[in-house]
């Protein structure tokens, strides 16, 4: 009987070659797929995808110039997640801007709950294009929001729309959902309760 | 002797009988049994799922299960059949077959084989004991979306498990597959000698050690965004549940297509045999199916327009898709001039393969028009496109896998089936899978949403005729299991060929197929044993 098991030539040692290269190869994809996180997060950075606006203060890209010929409407929205005891509501629920000129508005939040607690608004722009010129100086969703049992507070916002918003935009919707900041809550009602 | 315990460590003279045989068994042929009958197990598990969801929609209203068991039958139902009926199927023909008609011994590596199967067990009674846990099995439909999918119990966590545990068991099938393939051909078998069934499944295990880490990453962020205080899909944390969706399709798309090449290699040996002629177009068929795999990773959004993106995005993603109707176009023209002029039969797998290729080709239709952007706003989670891909799912993957085995199960088992009952399975099944999905259609174009338990009464009628359809093609699948019964207990003996218009390897080898096979590789340039759908390069 002749050699059983080995047809090719290169035999077992090659077939063990398979096996290490074909694993690096899967374990590579497994890397992969959590290098797509950031590769989406930059992704989205670049091309407004997803409506995100900047995380921080906008303090380049500040216009030299307002466009008084032009009028954008900006639309408030307000969500509130559900494990969140609170009323959240826009002092307004639409402006006409001119693009280039700084302006302000305002949310009201209420913690109609008996306990602290900590939120976070998530701010996000439809079109998702429009987000690019849609620009921030202050926002309470640059940082967490506190309200003790009961508490009201109005949060200012301050905003311009970038004159280089493409012509044929003429509707922006400014969206905000608050979500209960669950670690920072815990560690308040911990705090308050020694 | 090193090499020749690496390649069947169960020797010739010691066979372990009962379970043991079964437990440690490193033969191709015995672990291409297993993964099988595993498969047609859970065929009939997940089939009773559809059922169950079938009964629920039989008319508007809650009466039968309730909204949770409902939502955890459609999530259940998909991902037994994709990840234990429809892929394991497609794992035991590759191990049965490929050494067969590749001309090797076994397979590469015969113990990993063995694990490779015995993990499949276990990670399946992990995933369907989550019916029975406090907080029910998951509900968030197969895809797993977040946070939806991270609302339900802590039962996600074995869900989960599973996944990684039938990933593993992928990876490590796959690994063996290809290592078989390039490295144990017989003298003279080049890549471009290879039967089609071959070289689909040389494509796909590609495709699947690429993708399956892809889903493992995937669903360790959900577990844990669940279970350790992750963001990666919590908007919340700063993270996007669309990113989810990105990282799920790249994963998604690709697997949709392995659960098909090995059926396109399937009908690509049948459709030959009983047109007593050459595949036509080896070549172009192997290409198309290479490139099909390579379209296969960048049309992923198609999936989710509708969770919007930029214009050109969008039309990437859909010309995209649509490019790959193309290759798909290229296989369907070949196996219809592979039958022009040929002396046809039609046998069981013939009728089989024929209605693959009429049913697939309307799910590939109604695939096009799903990638049409403007009108899958309208489509996207409606039930048109479950009649999509029920149609290339159960009249393609499935009915593949049922060609195949009227195909083969005489070389399996030595005996013929029976030739009229295996007819009457065929028609049985074809009418009524058509009565079961084809109203589908218009209840989608109709605006009936996919996933729920009840709906609104002007819907009722298609919902009828289409559970109606369900019970009828699921009493036929038992017919099948009793044919496939009788065909392992006795029948009409086999001859070696089985076929008279069929050429390969592994055609000639006794029916049934001795355990070892080919311990001395065969003259693979013999006449009688270039496969008609080889290259004759
Ligand atoms: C010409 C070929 C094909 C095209 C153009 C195509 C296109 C599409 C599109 C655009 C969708 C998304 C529909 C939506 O959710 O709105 C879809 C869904 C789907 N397709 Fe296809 N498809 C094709 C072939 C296939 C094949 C061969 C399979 C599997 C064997 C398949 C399985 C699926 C599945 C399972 C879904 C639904 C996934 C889910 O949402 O649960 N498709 N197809
Ligand atoms: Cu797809």
């Amino acid at each position: 009987m002749s050699e059983p098991s080995v047809q090719n030539s290169a035999g077992v040692g090659a077939r063990f070659r398979y096996v290490a290269r074909l694993s690096l190869f899967a374990v590579a994809m497994f890397g992969f797929g959590y290098l797509l996180v950031p590769l989406y997060d930059k992704f989205c950075e670049v091309t407004g995808i997803g409506g995100r606006t900047a995380a921080g203060p906008v303090t380049e890209y500040l216009p030299t110039e307002i466009d008084e010929s032009r009028l954008v409407t900006v639309h408030f929205d307000a969500n509130v997640n559900s494990s969140l005891p609170w009323a959240f509501t826009p002092a307004q629920k639409m402006m006409s801007v001119h693009p280039g000129q700084m302006y302000e508005t305002s949310y009201t939040a209420t913690n109609r709950s008996d306990q602290t607690v900590v939120a976070q608004a998530v701010p996000s722009v439809a079109p998702g294009q429009a987000a690019l010129y849609f620009n921030k100086t202050e926002c309470f969703c640059f940082t967490e929001q506190l309200l003790a049992p009961g508490e009201t507070r109005e949060m200012p916002v301050r905003f311009f729309v970038h004159p280089d918003l493409p012509p044929d935009t003429n509707l922006v919707t400014l969206s905000y959902i608050v979500y209960k900041n669950e670690d920072a809550t815990a560690r308040q009602i911990v705090a308050l309760n020694p | 002797m090193t090499d020749t315990t690496l390649a069947h460590s169960d020797s010739h003279d010691h066979h372990p009988t009962g379970l043991a045989r079964w437990l440690f068994t490193t033969n191709h042929k015995e672990i291409g049994t297993l993964y099988l009958v595993f498969s047609l197990v859970m065929f009939l598990v997940g089939g009773a799922m559809a059922l169950v969801i079938r009964a629920e929609l039989f008319a508007p209203g809650l009466h039968l299960v309730n909204p949770e068991f409902f939502n955890q039958m459609t999530t259940m139902h998909a991902l037994v059949m994709i990840f234990a009926a429809v892929m394991p199927a497609f794992v035991g023909l590759a191990n049965w077959m490929v050494p067969l008609m590749i001309g090797a011994p076994d397979m590469a590596l015969p113990r990993m084989n063995n694990w490779s199967f015995w993990i499949m067990p276990f990670a399946f009674t992990l995933l369907l004991s989550t019916l029975f846990m406090p907080s029910g099995g998951p509900a968030s439909g197969w895809t797993l979306y977040p946070p939806l999918s991270l609302q339900g119990g802590n039962s996600l966590a074995f869900v989960i498990l599973a996944i990684h545990l039938m990933g593993i068991s992928s990876i490590m099938g796959s690994i063996n597959i290809i290592a078989t393939i390039l490295n144990m051909r017989a003298p003279g078998m080049t890549l471009l000698r290879m039967p089609m069934f071959v070289w689909t499944w040389l494509i796909t295990a590609f495709l699947l050690i690429a993708v399956m880490p892809v889903l493992a990453g995937a669903v360790t962020m959900l577990l844990t965004d669940r279970f350790f205080g992750t963001s990666f899909f919590n908007a919340a944390g700063g993270g996007d549940p669309v990113l989810y969706q990105h990282i799920f399709w790249f994963f998604g798309h690709p697997e949709v297509y392995i659960m098909i090449l090995p059926a396109f290699g399937i009908v690509s040996e049948i459709i030959p045999t009983f047109s007593r002629k050459k595949l036509f177009g080896y070549t172009s068929m192997v290409y198309a199916t290479a490139s099909i795999a390579f379209l296969s990773f960048i049309v992923w959004a198609h999936h989710m327009f509708t969770v919007g993106m930029p214009l050109g995005a969008a039309l990437f993603f859909m010309y995209a898709t649509m490019v790959i109707a193309v290759p798909t176009g290229v296989k369907i023209f070949n196996w219809v001039s592979t039958m022009w002029r040929g002396s046809m039969t039609f046998e069981t797998p013939m009728l089989f393969a024929l209605g693959f290729v009429v049913l697939f080709t309307i799910g590939g239709l109604s695939g096009v028009m799903l990638a049409i952007v403007p009108a899958d706003f309208q489509y996207h989670d409606t039930y048109f496109v479950v009649a999509h891909f029920h149609y290339v799912l159960v009249t393609g993957a499935v009915f593949a896998i049922m060609a195949s085995v009227y195909y083969w199960i005489p070389k399996w088992t030595g005996n013929m089936y029976n030739e009229t009952l295996g007819k009457i399975h065929f028609w049985w099944s074809t009418f009524w899978v058509n009565v079961l999905f084809f109203p589908q259609h218009y209840l989608g174009l109709a605006g009936m949403p996919r996933r729920i338990p009840d709906y609104a009464i002007q819907f009722t009628e298609f919902n009828v005729i289409s559970s109606i359809g369900g019970f009828a093609f699921g009493l036929g699948q038992l017919l099948f299991v009793y044919i496939v019964w009788q065909c392992a207990r006795g029948g009409q003996k086999a001859t070696d060929g089985v076929w008279e218009g069929a050429r390969g390897l592994e055609w000639t080898v006794p029916s049934p197929a001795p355990l070892h096979t080919f311990d001395t590789p065969p003259d693979v340039d013999h006449p009688d044993y270039v496969a008609h759908t080889s290259g004759t390069s």
